[in-house]
């Protein structure tokens, strides 16, 4: 039987940078897992990770999630968007040493289909008002097979030394 | 370190189905996880049920959003975990559907964690933790379309995952 869930890529930041991008990514499995620990250079307490997959900046991204914000909760969806924008980060005026977290499952990435992509991202800065847990049904309206994402902060610009992104192959056979 | 996370089983529908079965599942594992991306023939509840037991033994609590308002709900007495709780699925649109069972071959109550994707330009999500009441060992798993069939080009894979 075959051990799957194997490691693609991987980036550790050891200084800051503008975006981190996987590419190539081989048409070998049948799914990919993406795990983010993030922290960005915004002068706040948390920021946005924007994923663009295949560089494709037309408008074919749509989200549906739901928050939790500190003691709010809520749920917001858009669509004709030009990137996924709504996975949370860290800022840098949080706790030092904190990151936020991210999984992306990104079932069929070689479909000829609309791709449904699940995702939980948090941030837990400690604060008493800023902290965000968000689950996402997001949906890439591209039918060809993803051969690469990158990852932005949305306001940043830069992700900070010590975020990590790793990206990983699950093969259905 | 041990091999896990391992494919047990895969199937890619070339004919509509009302339900997708895996059966004969070795208890050799500790975990299992099922992916479904699928299309109906017309919008409908997903449901997952163990070991054909179609008994009032599941209940589940779910936390699910439609892109307005985030809620909370709780059911018993099902005859099947439901994924589809505040959502359906759609005819055009692959959605996604995966489910984590805990200790499945244990001899206590089956834990599980079910996750919902449905954006349609605009959808709905869930997350659900559920409850099946056998202390039997899962050995069978349905994939249910409520009153309607899956369609072609459905894929569903059940993985294993171990511990050790």
């Amino acid at each position: 039987m075959p051990n799957t869930y194997i490691l693609i890529s991987s980036n550790v930041l050891s200084s800051s940078a503008a975006s981190v991008t996987f590419s190539a990514i081989p048409a070998t499995y049948t799914d990919l897992v993406v795990r983010i620990s993030a922290r960005g250079s915004r002068s706040a307490v948390v920021d946005n990770i924007v994923v663009r997959y295949n560089s494709d900046s037309s408008a074919i991204y749509s989200s549906t999630f739901i928050t939790g914000a500190g003691s709010t909760t809520g749920s917001s969806t858009s669509s004709g968007n030009t990137s996924f924008t709504f996975n949370t980060s860290n800022g840098n005026t949080t706790t030092a040493n904190s990151f936020g977290s991210t999984e992306i499952y990104i079932p069929n990435y070689l479909s000829t289909t609309s791709k449904p992509i699940s995702t939980i991202s948090l941030s837990e800065t400690n604060s008493a008002t800023d902290n965000y847990l968000r689950a996402l049904a997001d949906l890439f309206r591209n039918t060809s097979a993803i051969t690469s994402m990158t990852f932005t902060p949305e306001i940043g610009p830069n992700w900070l030394s010590g975020s990590s992104f790793y990206l990983y192959g699950i093969k259905n056979s | 370190m041990a091999t896990t996370y391992e494919p047990i089983a895969t199937t890619t529908l070339g004919s509509a189905a009302a339900s997708i079965t895996f059966s004969s599942i070795a208890a050799t594992y500790t975990d299992l996880r099922v992916v479904l991306v699928c299309t109906t023939s017309a919008a409908t509840n997903i449901r997952l049920r163990f070991n054909n037991d179609s008994s009032t033994l599941y209940s589940i609590t779910t936390l699910y959003a439609d892109g307005i308002t985030a809620s909370s709900d709780a059911r018993g007495t099902l005859d099947a975990l439901s994924w589809t709780v505040g959502g359906g699925s759609s005819t055009t649109i692959p959605q996604l559907y995966a489910a984590d069972i805990f200790s499945y071959a244990g001899s206590t109550n089956k834990t599980s964690l079910l996750e919902r994707s449905e954006d349609k330009s605009g959808g709905s999500l869930a997350r659900i933790v559920g409850l099946y009441r056998s202390t039997s060992a899962i050995n069978r798993l349905d994939l249910l379309a409520i009153g309607q069939t899956f369609s072609i080009g459905t894929t569903a894979t059940l993985y294993g995952i171990k511990n050790a």
